[in-house]
């Protein structure tokens, strides 16, 4: 019984999809609000569990899936997160005409997906919930059939996504050739036995974080992002940029400590490669975009390097910062993507250039602001939040003795410093363009005033609390 | 102290306002500014009032841990307290300037200036290094609003150069504070003062704190964001900015790079004495030939800064108060002169010198007030620049002989400049009939200008009212660097005294 109690929040979540896609299917179009309310307090409801379930339970089902801190922690950021993006897609697809009733079932499949693999303890379990989330995430992409855009993104999504699924799944194959195990567990006691004394392990080990890369788009696999987050619906692309690309790097984490502790040489080289290749070619690839998810996509991928410095880093204190990176990139993102939903022309119609941003302060101060936070949150500037998340991260690089990284890694804030100005710049003081239509939204003005105020100097009152669950969810780990 | 948290009244006070300020109309924005500012600088009064020279060398302080590595630890010594005073002096005074010459986007505008006033009193009142961090970055912020939405022409180019500079400058010296925190395991600025890292250690460490510090202040060759900034930035960005925000590289050289790596400090001596020198010498010719007068301003700071550096790293207490005393002369003479020009921009927006001329005829007050912050910029006995400038070559000499002949320099071109300015805008005649037109002084400019003109007399006269509070606190940082700093290569020999009945046949002469 204890079995099902760890693993209660997919439970309740796979059951719920389950039955709620059966309503999406008979009940028509007009079942689309109560299904997305439903889903999100199936979401609520499964973040409640994790109090409830045991949260030391360690493997269970013969080592298949671990409960511990480190999985609850990265459920919290996730399950929230995949709730504001059902929330997000309201106000979205009711001016539309497409089908909205499947979209929070996907979410919620997509979200048993990234619960499984973040407390996957087995190679196996972590292909299978990576695979639930990748299949919901193709569809999602290409959620609007009869936008080109959309299409060409699930298309894109979906043919780049099973080559990188093939090589995981190969990598995954070479580790078990060569160890005879895919259990964390058994992987990390033949590191530390018998070390790398054959090419195959390397080999396997390379594939491997090669499609965890891919997932969460770090250079030199992030050839997908720009183009995907474009051509998803803002919603959809909301959600990739948070609660997936979280529990891929979370789940990134665990494989590294657990499975391959004994090799941190080995990909510690590998991770601070993709961390300075992610942070500069984010930072510099983005100067020239001038349509904002493009922008954001290539955010996301210089903000993924700043995660990965942590993870390079290792040890405890690596692993704590980077569920405190993620946890404060999520919420940024989220009301970075908030004040993208709210872009809309005069007509009502979504609008995704720069340009139309300009003088939003004079005519929408209170929006302009709130997008304003963001982005010198997501650029690292104090006094806002997102320069203490950078602070954690670049303090256990130092402490781990990453010197050169963090020197590195800091330079490249300031590249990326450019393009956030920009965006400020031409807020604030360029000459106001055509005012937007205003959106109906409270939920969302509620949820961007919420993420406005965390990422605000107000959220440095969070550092304490924060960091103790950081720590003792990284601690769990070891 | 007695209780009264008065640094975080400082810091929420503004902070409070200036979100009010937003929610508000133009003329209610303008004058709660005002009041703010003028309410912060009586508390800052008190304040002084209440400070014992003297006394403990932290006063006001104020602990609560945030938890994760950061504690908000607010605490001030004399060097702290007069920065601090001299930000909250010059705040109503900036607020007054923007009266009239602002017109668009009023309450944005006063909500950036009194968010600016927040973090500016934080940088000196900090004592953690994290939470100094955060106050010292953040005054980019509202800075780069200021000069990006209410700048000149140039103001875009300006606004990005400014953030992106000091920003490259700012992250080596956090990677430096992080180190510092894991060698030292702690992140008490009094208590790091009285840490010794390794000598080789404390190179780099110094080296970062530098790059940092060298923007800020600035100095030779990283100085060129600043005439940019200026030239941009409106008349009281260009008072805040070189009144208050300069002095931030000098306090956080006099804060960390002296106290916390004295043998790095006396090692590079001969890097900053040749960089000041070259600044003192390079930036005041390049002051002799600008046409226009906020970039002649600029660039006659950037010189005056180099004074700063000299004095401070003779390493002695001539030097280290010549310095300071600098530091606080020329937040008031050069944010004086900024009004000045401001004063005759309002009236024909153009900083063109050569559309004035003869001002003296037709403005006889402004004149006057002019001529004085020249003066004072010249540094001419009585004002408060000969007391920092011959202090700090003093100091100089003591440890560089040859260092003090370069910035003595500095006086004759300083000198040649300013007063080559004031010939050009104050005599002869009007090279334009606007400028013959326009009117004298308004009482709110007078104001503004007059105020300035009291403390610079007095500091000029009587500098002992700035030098006692400051005095145990410079004696604390000599006794970190002084074990270490190299003899100076001048031996002045003092001569015998002369035999007493010597001196009775003088006086009886007399």
């Amino acid at each position: 019984m204890s079995y099902f109690a760890a693993i209660l929040p997919e439970l309740i979540l796979t059951v719920g999809a389950i039955v709620l896609m059966m309503v999406a299917a008979f009940a028509g179009r007009r079942a689309a609000g109560v299904i997305s309310w439903l889903a999100v307090a199936l979401l609520i409801g499964a973040t409640f569990a994790l109090i409830g379930a045991p949260t030391h339970a360690g493997p269970v089902f013969g080592g298949l899936i671990g409960a511990d801190g480190f999985s609850s922690f990265a459920k919290v950021i996730v399950f929230p997160s995949a709730a504001i993006a059902i929330l997000m897609a309201h106000g979205w697809f009711e001016r539309g005409t497409e089908h909205a009733n499947e979209y929070p079932v996907l979410i919620l499949f997509s979200a048993v997906g990234m619960s499984v693999m973040v407390s996957a303890t087995n190679l196996m379990t972590l292909y299978v919930g990576l695979e639930l989330l990748s299949l919901a995430s193709y569809v999602l992409a290409s959620y609007r059939r009869s936008d080109d855009r959309s299409a060409e993104a699930g298309l894109k999504y979906f043919v780049l996504g099973a080559l990188a699924s093939g090589i995981l799944l190969y990598g995954i194959s070479l580790l078990y050739g060569f160890t005879g195990t895919m259990s964390f567990a058994g992987l990390s006691a033949a590191f530390a036995r018998d070390g790398f004394q054959s090419l195959g392990l390397l080999f396997g080990l390379v594939f491997l974080l090669s499609g965890i890369a891919f997932k969460v788009s770090a250079v030199p696999f992030h050839m997908w992002t720009p183009d995907v987050y474009e051509g998803a619906p803002t919603p959809v692309t909301a959600f990739f940029a948070t609660a997936p690309k979280a529990a891929a790097i979370l789940m990134g984490v665990r494989v590294c400590i657990e499975a391959l502790g004994p090799a941190t040489d080995a990909w510690r080289q590998i991770m601070v490669f993709a961390a300075l290749a992610s942070i500069f070619l984010g930072a510099v690839a983005a100067w020239g975009q001038m349509n904002v998810k493009r922008l954001l996509a290539y955010s996301s991928i210089n903000n993924v390097g700043f995660a990965l410095i942590g993870l390079a880093a290792g040890a405890a204190a690596g692993a704590s910062s980077v569920l405190f990176y993620m946890a404060v990139y999520v919420v940024m993102t989220l009301g970075a993507f908030l004040c993208v939903l709210w872009m809309r022309d005069p007509n009502g119609e979504p609008i995704e250039d720069l340009a139309s941003l300009s003088g939003l302060s004079q005519t929408r101060p209170a929006f302009a602001a709130a997008f304003a936070i963001f982005m010198f949150s997501l650029a690292g500037i104090p006094p806002l939040f997102g320069f203490w998340a950078k602070l954690v991260v670049f303090n256990a690089a130092v402490k781990a003795g990453l010197l050169p990284l963090a020197v590195a890694g800091i330079l490249g804030t300031v590249i990326g410093a450019y393009y956030y100005l920009k965006v400020v710049k031409i807020m604030y003081m360029d000459e106001p363009a055509a005012p937007y239509a205003r959106v109906r939204a409270p939920i969302e003005g509620l949820l961007m005033l919420a993420a406005a105020l965390i990422v605000s100097p107000i959220g440095y009152l969070l550092i304490g609390p924060l960091g103790t669950l950081t720590d003792r969810a990284a601690t769990s780990l070891f | 102290m007695n209780g009264l948290p008065v640094l975080s009244i400082l810091i929420a006070l503004p902070l409070i306002a200036g979100v009010v300020c937003l929610f508000v109309s133009a003329n209610a924005a303008r004058w709660l500014a005002l009041v703010t500012t003028l309410v912060a600088f009586a508390i800052g009064i008190w304040m002084w009032a209440a400070y014992s020279v003297g006394g403990p060398q932290w006063q006001f302080q104020e602990f609560l841990p945030l938890g994760g590595g950061i504690n908000w630890a607010l605490g001030i010594d004399g060097i702290a307290l007069l920065l601090t005073e001299l930000t909250l002096f010059l705040m109503p005074i900036c607020i007054g300037a923007s009266w009239r010459a602002i017109e668009r986007r009023v309450p944005e505008y006063m909500a950036a200036f009194l968010l600016m006033e927040a973090l500016m009193v934080g940088v000196f009142a900090a004592q953690d290094l994290f939470l100094f961090y955060v106050f010292f970055e953040g005054g980019l912020i509202p800075m780069y609003l200021i000069i990006g939405i209410w700048g000149g022409a140039e103001r875009i180019k300006a606004s990005y150069k400014f953030f992106l500079y000091t920003l490259l400058g700012s992250v080596l010296m956090l990677i430096a504070m992080i180190y510092m925190v894991a060698a030292s395991g702690t992140t008490s600025i009094p208590q790091l003062m009285a840490y010794d890292f390794p000598p080789e250690v404390q190179q780099w460490l110094w080296l970062a704190f530098l790059a940092s510090f060298a923007v800020k202040l600035p100095m030779w060759p990283v100085h060129t964001w600043l005439p940019d900034a200026h030239v941009q930035a409106p008349t009281a960005g260009s008072v805040i900015l070189a009144g208050v925000l300069l002095k931030m590289g000098g306090y956080g050289f006099v804060r960390f790079s002296l106290p916390m790596f004295p043998n790095a400090s006396a090692e590079f001596i001969p890097l900053m004495f040749i960089l000041s020198g070259i600044a003192v010498v390079y930036t005041s010719l390049v002051a002799l030939v600008q046409k226009d007068m906020k970039k002649l301003i600029a660039y006659s700071s950037v010189a005056h800064m180099a004074f700063v550096t000299f004095g401070l790293f003779a390493l002695n207490r001539n030097g280290i108060e010549g310095a300071l005393i600098v530091m606080l002369s020329h937040g008031l003479v050069s944010g004086a002169l900024f009004l000045v020009v401001g004063v005759i921009y309002d009236r024909m927006h153009t900083r063109e010198i050569a559309m004035y001329g003869g001002l003296s005829n037709n403005m006889p007050g402004y004149a006057l007030l002019f001529m004085l912050f020249t003066m004072a910029s010249v540094g001419l006995p009585g004002t408060s620049g000969f007391v920092g400038e011959f202090l700090s070559l003093l100091g100089t000499y003591r440890m560089s002989t040859w260092g003090a002949i370069v910035a003595t320099t500095g006086i004759i071109l300083g000198a040649a400049y300013m007063l080559y300015l004031y010939w050009r805008i104050a005599f002869g005649v009007a090279r334009t009939p606007e400028a013959a037109a326009m009117p004298d002084l308004s009482a709110r400019e007078w104001w503004l200008l007059g105020p300035i003109a009291i403390g610079v007399l007095w500091m000029g006269v009587y500098p002992e009212s700035f030098l006692a509070p400051m005095r145990g606190d410079v004696g604390y940082i000599l006794q970190r660097v002084e074990r270490i700093a190299p003899p100076g290569d001048s031996r002045p020999t003092p001569g015998k005294p002369q035999p007493e009945e010597h001196l009775k046949l003088l006086g009886a002469a007399y």
